[in-house]
């Protein structure tokens, strides 16, 4: 059978385990009839030209997980950020690991979306945010329809979260190959700050296609810092659909950094409802082999006076493929605002690839648009250089990856992170420098 | 140390070096004077071994051992430095970090084990004191918004710390104030030595004040043309470089 027919013929499953009578359920059975009706997206899509997910819909994947598997901390440690205290919120195989987690409902709640779903005292505030930004699209769709677990964060008016949030998700390889829906929902009250870390993390050689959703609401003056850790193994794919809602003077960052996975897409979704937002969406890729990460961004301006930087670097070495699509859109009344857009490669081989594509729509007359993006080679000059310090061409090579890629690390504000981020870059070019990059 | 002989070298099949003799000892200060595009700089580069240039005929030897088939990170290992004009920026690694780096790899070369932390940051104190570097100069980022005085001093605290046998200095006096010239000029000096050697390429005479030469040789058009003692480079000084053309032409 096919994978879509599957999942459609899953939906009836799926209903004897779930409140049908509540009003989620109701938007559940639109999402899943949006999917029957769309279908996975083709290189037909204009928005899917470059990314083809034909390949990886040919695998059999299992939608519920048949058993349950556990895991020791000390086998996954080294996935988290372990050198300081964080709240976690950890799944195995798409379920809940209490052993592993640790959640709060002291001042805010930071714990899991089955129990916001599913609890009536966060009815209110679910019916208000559930599925209000996310795109109506037929991948985030399908994972609405899906919609059962995953992060739920909310962080009531006037409260600094003073440990990062991680949220990471396992897959065992208990079957055979597996597909993952988590859902996410983070509300950020009025001047509250939140810190969260998103990993998703496959154990074994087994296939994974991880469809995931996550919605942040930032109300007036909050300030959510996110990032994304993509280091998976060479069978996980993984698209990502992330929908942020900001309003007036609150600021909204979004780091992304893509060095593992087979196919690895990011549908990034910022609109500004208030003046005086500040949105940053950064991102490092570092791939080779038939590596595919696809970046396609959206920052909808719709209110004046307001700010957004995207910064993406990529290096692309041996039959790796690349995508950007940066869409900026200014709406008339969006005056003043100042959108800036860089997207800068290195292709290190011959047969790498990279496809980038700024898409500027700008309805507003006085506003600041910039976007720029080059396709290069690493400098033989400044490789000369290296050189002639005695320093081998390996390592010369990855001192100028690294120096191309510094500036979206510059703006890491957990140092833990930004150390473990060195690391898996050190890794990745293969070097051991004597330093911590 | 170094044996040039009749060396020609092209890029992009545009020959640049069209038969260079040269022969440097130990303890000895060498200039290279001559006016723009005489080849000075591919010179250096060549020496260095950048590998843009084809090396169509001659021979470099150094301490005896043919540097053809030698990559510029092998040649460094050997000892050979080269400060450069236009240093490049390295953002995001400090130039303490940078110095670690590229003396581990040359320790790792030579099969011996990494400096130990104690020992590296004695000698970088005991360098940076030499060249007068503020510490906190050596955390930032390498070259990264120095301006062409800091560049130029770092090359030669790049030099302090790697302690080659032979060094070309290209064009280090370019855009150096007469304060930072005097410090860099006394750093080289201190470190000169019976063992090692310095080849410093300068349109002016300015820095052979400070750092004197026991030769000067003239390049034009890609050959040594004339070759003398420092008081070559004071008549190249006062008369310019025309009368060595018309000396060539005849």
């Amino acid at each position: 059978m096919e994978l879509k027919d599957k999942l459609i013929s899953s939906f009836l499953a799926f209903e004897n385990h779930v409140d049908v009578d509540s009003k989620i359920h109701d938007i559940r059975s639109e999402a899943i009839k949006t999917f029957e009706q769309e279908g996975f997206p083709t290189k037909k899509v204009e928005a899917w030209k470059y990314t083809s997910l034909n390949a990886l819909l040919k695998t059999d994947f299992s939608v519920f997980p048949k058993q349950e598997n556990a895991l020791e901390f000390s086998e996954v440690k080294k996935y988290f950020l372990h050198d300081i205290d964080t709240y976690k919120i950890v799944f195995i195989d798409g379920k809940y690991s209490s052993y592993l987690s640790q959640t709060t409902h002291d001042g805010m709640d930071i714990c899991l979306m089955s129990a916001a779903l599913n609890k009536p005292k966060y009815r209110v505030i679910v019916e208000n945010y559930f599925n209000k930004i996310a795109e109506k699209d037929s991948l985030s769709s399908l994972n609405t329809a899906f919609a059962k677990e995953g992060a739920y964060i909310h962080i009531p008016r006037n409260k600094m979260v003073e440990k990062p949030i991680q949220i990471i998700h396992f897959s065992t390889g208990n079957e055979s190959a597996l597909m993952l829906q988590p859902r996410n929902l983070i509300i950020v009250d009025e001047n509250s700050h939140v810190q969260i870390i998103e990993r998703h993390q496959s154990l074994t050689d087994n296939p994974v296609l991880t469809n995931s959703v996550t919605e942040i609401f930032t109300a007036k003056r909050g300030i959510v810092d996110y990032y994304k850790i993509q280091n998976d193994n060479e069978n996980a794919s993984l698209i990502d659909n992330t929908f942020i809602n900001q309003k007036q003077e609150s600021i909204a960052s979004v780091h992304t950094f893509s060095f593992g996975g087979k196919l690895t897409r990011n549908n990034l979704n910022f609109y500004q409802n208030g003046e005086r937002i500040d949105s940053t969406l950064k991102g490092i890729t570092i791939i080779g082999n038939k590596q595919h990460v696809d970046h396609s961004t959206l920052v909808h301006h719709k209110q004046p006076n307001c700010e957004s930087h995207q910064d993406y670097k990529g290096i692309f070495a041996e039959s790796a493929t690349g995508v950007f699509n940066g869409k900026v859109v200014v709406d008339k009344i969006a005056q003043k605002i100042n959108a800036y857009q860089a997207n800068n490669n290195i292709l290190v081989d011959d047969k790498a690839t990279i496809n980038t594509k700024p898409q500027l729509e700008i309805f507003a007359d006085d506003v600041k648009c910039s976007h720029g993006c080059t396709v290069g080679q690493l400098d033989d000059d400044a490789l000369f250089y290296l050189k002639t310090r005695g320093i081998h061409e390996k390592e010369a090579k990855a001192l100028l990856m690294y120096a191309f890629a510094n500036n979206v690390l510059a703006s890491v504000k957990i140092p833990e992170l930004k150390q473990r981020i060195n690391k898996l870059i050190a890794n990745k070019l293969g070097v051991n420098i004597g330093f911590n990059l | 140390m170094l044996k040039i002989k009749d060396l020609h070298a092209s890029v992009d099949d545009k020959s640049i070096l069209k038969g260079i003799n040269l022969e440097v000892n130990a303890g000895e200060v060498h200039a290279i004077m001559g006016p723009n595009g005489s080849g000075k700089s591919t010179l250096a580069t060549v020496i260095a071994g950048k590998e843009d240039y084809e090396i169509e005929r001659g021979e470099i030897e150094f301490e005896g051992e043919d540097l053809h088939e030698l990559a510029p990170e092998e040649r460094a290992h050997k000892g050979i430095f080269l400060s450069f004009q236009y240093p490049v920026e390295i953002p995001g690694v400090s130039v303490t970090n940078f110095m670690k780096t590229a003396i581990n790899e040359t320790r790792k070369a030579k099969g011996l084990e990494e400096m130990p932390a104690n020992e590296m940051l004695k000698l970088i104190r005991e360098k940076s004191e030499l060249l007068e570097i503020d510490r906190k100069f050596l955390s930032r980022s390498l070259n990264e918004g120095f301006s062409g005085g800091e560049k130029k001093r770092n090359e030669i605290f790049q030099m302090a710390m790697l302690e080659p046998k032979l060094a070309i200095l290209d064009e280090t006096d370019s855009g150096l104030d007469i304060d930072a010239l005097r410090i860099v000029a006394n750093g080289v000096n201190k470190l000169k030595s019976k063992d090692n050697a310095v080849i410093v390429i300068t349109h002016y005479q300015r820095l052979l004040d400070y750092i004197v030469p026991d030769f000067v040789h003239v390049l034009y058009n890609g050959k040594i043309v004339k070759s003398g003692t420092k008081e070559l480079a004071h008549e190249l000084e006062e008369k310019g470089y025309d009368w060595i053309k018309e000396e060539v032409l005849q």
